[in-house]
């Protein structure tokens, strides 16, 4: 077996027998099914019903108001507004909508109060605006003698048909649900990065905290010691992720067997908002999305995932080993670590504003070569369809920065493990480049 | 006798500071070489050279003949002074694991670390971890470690250090059983009574440069002061010192006897011992007369404060 080869069993083998590792790869499922299962609960809750009193002593615009789910508006025009006010301190309704008696809408308009104990939402108050304006809006139309049916029919709705030029007929929001897909694949890498750049680091510190160094690079050289271990780290992370995947999946099977019936009862009332937006007219367009979809380049996704996943996360992973081999411990790797995080956090913000508008204009495009953001910005980019030399001139960058990267690593590597107890700064870091 | 290992006017610099200065040593064949030097006198930094952790400047590096190349680290067998293994890895694992980094195949590997562990009667560890040892156990396994891939040449840096005095000569005794068996041993120490009793040749080191080099005994020679302890039971202890202060230079010492002698330290100059004798002889009864030879701390304190 080459050297290479043993040290990437070693650390795989060393990862996977971790006790933490073993504990989290089967306690994360369980959280996240956990918390998955607690945010669907929250989310099916029904907010209170709460009570409106209105007191309109015009009694023009009371029976305007019409009762939800939400709330429930009740009319109390005839009850003495003093009474009507004590009762909001005793809370026997949420608030209290006071029209006073004025046949001029003008200085009605700023008579109109709203009184409750707590200050109200502004999109409940914007709703209670919106009924009385319209309200008298329609009353002055009439006023004027304007017929307010054939203000309606005047009025223009707009709906642009968008259409590519290859013919086919182009769908709005369709770039919402591209970026979604792109953005997936992008937060998978960046949320791996994160998460195994760390163990990398770790593992990397490991040696000179057990004082072994001299012994392994007296047998192997730095080079390959960091390959080997950001290569062993990797396929532990992977391994992790395969069993999380197949852990989630037979656990969303399981619940969803287990509450067969209440799922059913939700996907009933998908479907009849489905049927509702059908009648709208949306409805109508759904097939077109769906061969749509069909028409994105899946095969290119994937692939492309695949390799920007561990192009992505051996450059990354390239840089915590560097750091790694810079420090002593871990809490002397802190400042180093922002650098790290910046250009991923670029690249997500990069991925969900400039591509979105614009997913081949300049900046998407340099942010795609770029190595340090192309894993996320390219990832999000494929979707909408990018010519082939750009993807393998961006994952050449990749590659070859991460092999120059592994190279500076193993450089300041062999200088700073022979430094025991000092702590670098980056104008030191500069100094070793050139021992 | 040919030499395993030469080192040719080697330069290291670390920034500004000169970490050896046109160092050169060979070191003989079948020898245990002690490298010596105050500390901070640039021997770890020619020992990581050697074991090509560090690059030299200038200068170069044969090994058994042949300049060092990097896959001759399956020659070299090297205990640093920071010892360290990994610490939750389990014992027999790690040896296996360094024995084949240095280049040996799992069975070979397995042969020998069976024989080390029958050697050291320490076949019950192969499954513990190392931080279930002691500090002591874990040095064993160090060493063991070390030797696993039977290497031409041994650079022990300490070799010593940590262990209680059983196991110290345990461990010595194993070096000096590998060196019959024909393993070149270089040892790097502070402590001269170790190569006093093990080394046949010496070199030291100091702010960077060579200074000595050679065969212990020729060394030794080199630094002998013509001095002789002389004890004598003589009448006229007065009209003996008056005689001798004449022609030598004379200083009281002690050693142990059981008589109640005149003790003395006599420097000859030019002279032969057998003036000496003539004079001492006619004056009384002769007890003790040695040569005093040089110790190694000697010339490693007189060298080092020159």
């Amino acid at each position: 077996m080459s050297k290479l080869a043993l040290i990437i069993r070693r650390e795989f083998i060393a990862k996977v027998r971790n006790k933490s590792f073993i504990v989290m790869t089967f306690l994360s499922p369980l959280l996240f099914v956990g918390i998955a299962i607690f945010v669907g609960y929250l989310s099916q809750m029904k907010a209170d019903l709460k009570t409106i009193a209105i007191h309109d002593e015009t009694g023009r615009f009371v029976n305007e108001f019409k009762s939800d789910e939400e709330f429930n508006y009740v009319d109390f025009s005839k009850i003495d507004l003093k009474i009507l006010k004590d009762s909001i301190v005793s809370e026997s309704y949420e608030g209290l909508l006071v029209i006073p008696n004025d046949t001029n809408n003008n200085t009605l308009q700023k008579k109109i109060q709203y009184i409750s104990n707590d200050s109200p939402g502004v999109i409940f108050v914007e709703g209670l605006e919106d009924v009385i304006a319209k309200k008298i809006t329609a009353e002055n139309f009439q006023k004027v003698g304007l017929d307010t049916l054939k203000i309606n029919n005047a009025k223009a709705n707009i709906a642009i048909h968008l259409e590519k030029a290859s013919g086919e007929t182009a769908l709005k929001g369709l770039n919402e649900i591209k970026i979604g897909i792109g953005g997936v694949f992008g937060y998978l890498i960046m949320m791996f990065i994160i998460i195994y750049g760390n163990m990398v680091m770790r593992s990397v510190i490991e040696e000179k905290t057990s004082r072994i160094i001299e012994v392994i690079i007296s047998s192997v050289k730095p080079f390959q010691l960091m390959m080997g271990k950001i290569i062993g780290t990797s396929l532990a992370g992977i391994l992790q992720f395969l069993i999380w995947a197949i852990l989630g999946m037979s656990a969303m099977f399981i619940l969803s067997s287990v509450f067969g019936v209440q799922m059913g009862a939700t996907s009933g009332v998908q479907t009849q908002q489905a049927i509702q937006m059908a009648q709208k007219g949306l409805g109508s367009e759904i097939p077109m999305y769906i061969k749509e979809l069909w028409n994105l380049p899946i095969a290119t996704i994937l692939i492309s995932f695949i390799i920007y996943f561990i192009g992505g996360y051996f450059l990354y992973s390239s840089f915590y080993a560097s750091i790694g081999a810079a420090v002593d411990n871990e809490t002397d790797s802190q400042q180093f670590l922002l650098p790290i995080i910046l250009p991923l956090i670029l690249g997500v913000y990069i991925g969900f504003f400039t591509v979105m508008n614009d997913p081949h204009g300049i900046i998407a495009t340099v942010f795609s070569m770029i190595p340090l953001t192309s894993p996320i910005v390219m990832m999000m980019r494929i979707p909408f369809g990018v010519p082939l030399w750009q993807i393998l001139l961006s994952i050449t960058f990749l590659f070859g920065t991460f092999l120059g990267v592994v190279w500076f690593a193993s450089k300041i590597y062999r200088v700073g493990i022979l430094m025991y107890g000092k702590k670098p700064t980056w104008k030191e870091l500069y100094k070793w480049l050139k021992y | 006798m040919s030499n395993i290992l030469e080192v040719n006017k080697v330069d290291k610099k670390y920034g500004d500071y000169t970490a050896l200065n046109q160092v050169s040593l060979s070191v003989p064949k079948g020898s245990i070489y002690g490298l010596l030097g105050p500390n901070g006198a640039g021997k770890t930094s020619l020992i990581r050279i050697i074991n090509q952790i560090t690059l030299p400047d200038s200068g170069e590096i044969i090994l058994d003949g042949a300049i060092l190349k990097p896959d001759d680290v399956m020659y070299i067998g090297y205990m640093p002074e920071e010892r360290g293994l990994y610490k939750s890895m389990k014992v027999g694992e790690q040896c296996l694991y360094l024995a084949q980094l240095k280049g040996l195949s799992k069975n070979d590997a397995k042969i020998q670390l069976n024989y080390w562990f029958d050697r050291l009667e320490i076949q019950g560890w192969w499954n513990k971890k190392i931080e279930e040892l002691s500090k002591g156990m874990a040095q064993k396994i160090q060493f063991v470690v070390t030797v696993l891939h039977k290497p031409k040449l041994l650079i022990l840096d300490e070799p010593f250090s940590g262990f209680d005095p059983v196991n110290a000569n345990l461990i010595k005794d194993e070096i000096i059983e590998l060196n019959k068996q024909g393993t070149s041993v270089i040892f790097s120490t502070h402590r001269m009574e170790s190569v006093e009793e093990m080394c046949d040749y010496i070199a030291l080191i100091h702010k960077s440069n060579k200074l000595i080099e050679g065969k212990l005994t020729d060394v030794k020679k080199q630094f002998r002061t013509n001095s002789y302890e002389v004890g004598i039971l003589s009448e006229n202890v007065e009209g003996l010192l008056h005689d001798l202060s004449q022609k030598f230079t004379i200083s009281p010492t002690h050693f142990k006897s059981l008589n109640d002698e005149l003790k003395l330290e006599i420097n000859l100059g030019s002279s032969t011992p057998n003036e000496l004798l003539n004079i001492l002889i006619s004056r009384g009864q002769l007890t003790h007369f040695m040569e005093k030879i040089p110790s190694v701390n000697d010339i490693f304190i007189k060298t080092v404060t020159e």
